[in-house]
């Protein structure tokens, strides 16, 4: 069993990594890892410049840095799996040989997703070491929780690569608008988890949503992790204390595993039944 | 019947063009649903981000009217520019080459038919973010505003049919490079914040894009602080966007003609691979 996942997974993930960087030498790759990333953040700090009078020591700025430099994540990892449907199906026209392949689908979306967390790493390093060093961001190395920050991270990163699983498993079954899938995903997110801003600024009837999603509790652990008791100054969780918060990470990232594997083998079968394994839409 | 030449081709051909962008976009009606909801969800993200610093309301209105107009920033850089390249991974783009037609009217009619979606999206957009977060707007020129836009939107297609022309030798990189020129683009014009927050000499180097000068002006036309919070003055920066209009265009033509005749040579107009 053990080796059958790995035969699914690996290859996946190496394949994964080829498609990512295999169009340019790796100095190109790298600087265009990063220019998306370090743009799109340093738009949020020159938001914040323009306005804010109180400087870089408020919670927030470190709040809107941190919540931002980690999406890069949820949007390489989770929107991911979703791409590596649409892009083996009608780009590269191998899905329906992947299929035949004794793989592990659902590990091999996995596999796909993770490729794509390797990307969103070099990405997030020169984000936050960047944030560090020029940006006044308040990380200070020896006050890390370390231990807190690996585990989330790593919880996170299972969590994430789950829903991926779940969005390229519904991509299976949808024809000519699936790039909408992964995108629409990531930017509802975006929106609802808190990532640049607290939930509680949310009109109140839309709270709900970003307390039942896992990558605002993953965010708040990770910024938790990272910056000192004090530069943490936002109530939204403050009730909740490290190990609680945790908790209700792994319990819902062991619900997305499971949905994961139900929703693949739903979805798998409307798409075999529909004849949507080696369809074409012009892509 | 005697076949079209001269100026008669070059309409019809932007009408032939613009033809499939109108009409495909009624058909999947899910397209123009999530084509606006997305950015929509973006521009929202942002407005809440200066709600959480406690920026002043005039400021929201921004990250409205930019909201709006990365719509045409996104036409251009995938639907445009990136066009080429599609093209020639579904083995068309070797076609519009044979055809008798001229490359700038092709553009210009795949310019045209996308700014229908793309000025769809941007109403959307507009109306929706300043009903929602009711946006003060105090308009001083009706006339000066949409000399503005419109320069703007020339310079800016001039700008994409001179990236399109790249698109022509590049191959997968030209997809990563689509994707990659849209948030530092988006920083870099000062989409969200104002451009004068740069200092004049970078704000000087970025305003060769014509959104920076374009988005300047239309905040000082629209909004009360809007000429405190301005890089240049109105007249000079409208005065700015009508030289890239022409500059843009003219050097879309030379590069197009120039491209076309070195992509032919390389042999990257059939390959796939590349």
């Amino acid at each position: 069993m053990f080796g059958y996942l790995r035969r699914s997974f690996v290859p996946a993930a190496w394949l994964g990594w080829q498609v990512e960087s295999n169009w340019t030498d790796p100095f190109v790759f790298f600087v265009f890892s990063i220019l998306k990333p370090i743009a799109s953040v340093l738009i949020l700090v020159f938001m914040y410049r323009a306005v804010s009078r109180v400087g870089t020591e408020s919670p927030i700025y470190a709040y809107i840095y941190l919540g931002n430099a980690f999406y890069i994540y949820v949007g390489a990892i989770m929107a991911g799996a979703s791409y590596s449907i649409l892009e083996d199906r009608e780009r590269y026209r191998s899905l329906k040989y992947i299929y035949v392949a004794p793989i592990y689908i659902p590990a091999y979306l996995f596999g796909r997703a993770v490729a794509r967390f390797l990307t969103g790493t070099m990405a997030v390093v020169v984000t936050v070491v960047l944030g560090v060093l020029f940006l006044k961001v308040p990380i200070h190395l020896l006050q890390v929780n370390w231990p807190l920050f690996f585990f989330s991270l790593i919880v996170g990163v299972i969590c994430l690569g789950s829903i991926g699983v779940i969005l390229g498993a519904f991509t299976l079954t949808v024809r000519a608008e699936a790039w909408f899938v992964g995108e629409a995903a990531a930017a509802s997110l975006y929106l609802f988890s808190g990532a640049v801003f607290p939930v509680t600024l949310l009109p109140e009837f839309l709270q709900p949503i970003g307390f039942v999603l896992p990558m605002t509790y993953w965010l708040e652990l990770l910024r938790r992790a990272l910056l000192a008791p004090g530069a943490v100054g936002f109530p939204t969780m403050a009730p909740y204390g490290n190990a609680q918060l945790l908790a209700i990470l792994i319990a819902l990232t062991s619900g997305f595993i499971l949905l994961a594997l139900a929703a693949f083998r739903y979805f798998d079968r409307k798409a075999r039944e529909k004849g949507l394994i080696d369809v074409q839409s012009n892509f | 019947m005697k076949p079209d030449t001269g100026w008669r081709l070059f309409l019809r051909t932007i009408v032939a063009r613009a033809y499939p962008r109108v009409i495909g976009q009624q058909r999947v009606k899910k397209w123009v649903f999530f084509e606006t909801v997305l950015p929509l969800i973006g521009t929202i993200a942002y407005v809440y981000v200066y709600k959480a610093i406690s920026a002043p309301q005039d400021y929201i209105g921004f990250v409205v009217i930019s909201g709006a107009m990365t719509a045409f920033w996104i036409n251009i850089m995938w639907a445009m520019a990136a066009q080429l390249y599609w093209e020639k991974d579904s083995g068309n783009l070797a076609l519009y080459i044979i055809a008798p037609n001229s490359m700038m009217a092709i553009l210009l009619g795949m310019a045209m038919g996308g700014m229908v979606a793309a000025s769809l999206r941007a109403a959307t957009v507009l109306i929706l973010g300043t009903w929602m977060f009711h946006v003060p707007f105090a308009v001083t020129s009706v006339a000066e505003l949409f000399g503005v836009f419109m320069l703007s939107m020339v310079a800016l297609y001039g700008l994409g049919m001179m990236f399109a022309s790249l698109f022509l030798l590049w191959g997968r990189n030209a997809f990563q490079m689509s994707a990659v020129l849209q948030e530092p683009v988006y920083f870099l014009s000062g989409f969200y914040f104002p451009v004068k927050n740069f200092g004049v000499a970078v704000a000087t180097v970025v305003s060769v894009i014509p959104l920076t000068l374009g988005l300047d002006a239309i905040r000082q036309l629209v909004f009360a602080t809007g000429s405190s919070i301005g890089f240049l003055s109105v007249r000079l920066e409208i005065e700015l966007l009508a030289v890239m209009a022409v500059a843009f265009v003219a050097g879309a033509k030379y590069w197009l003609d120039r491209m076309e005749k070195l992509a032919v040579r390389e042999g990257a107009l059939t390959d796939r691979r590349r």
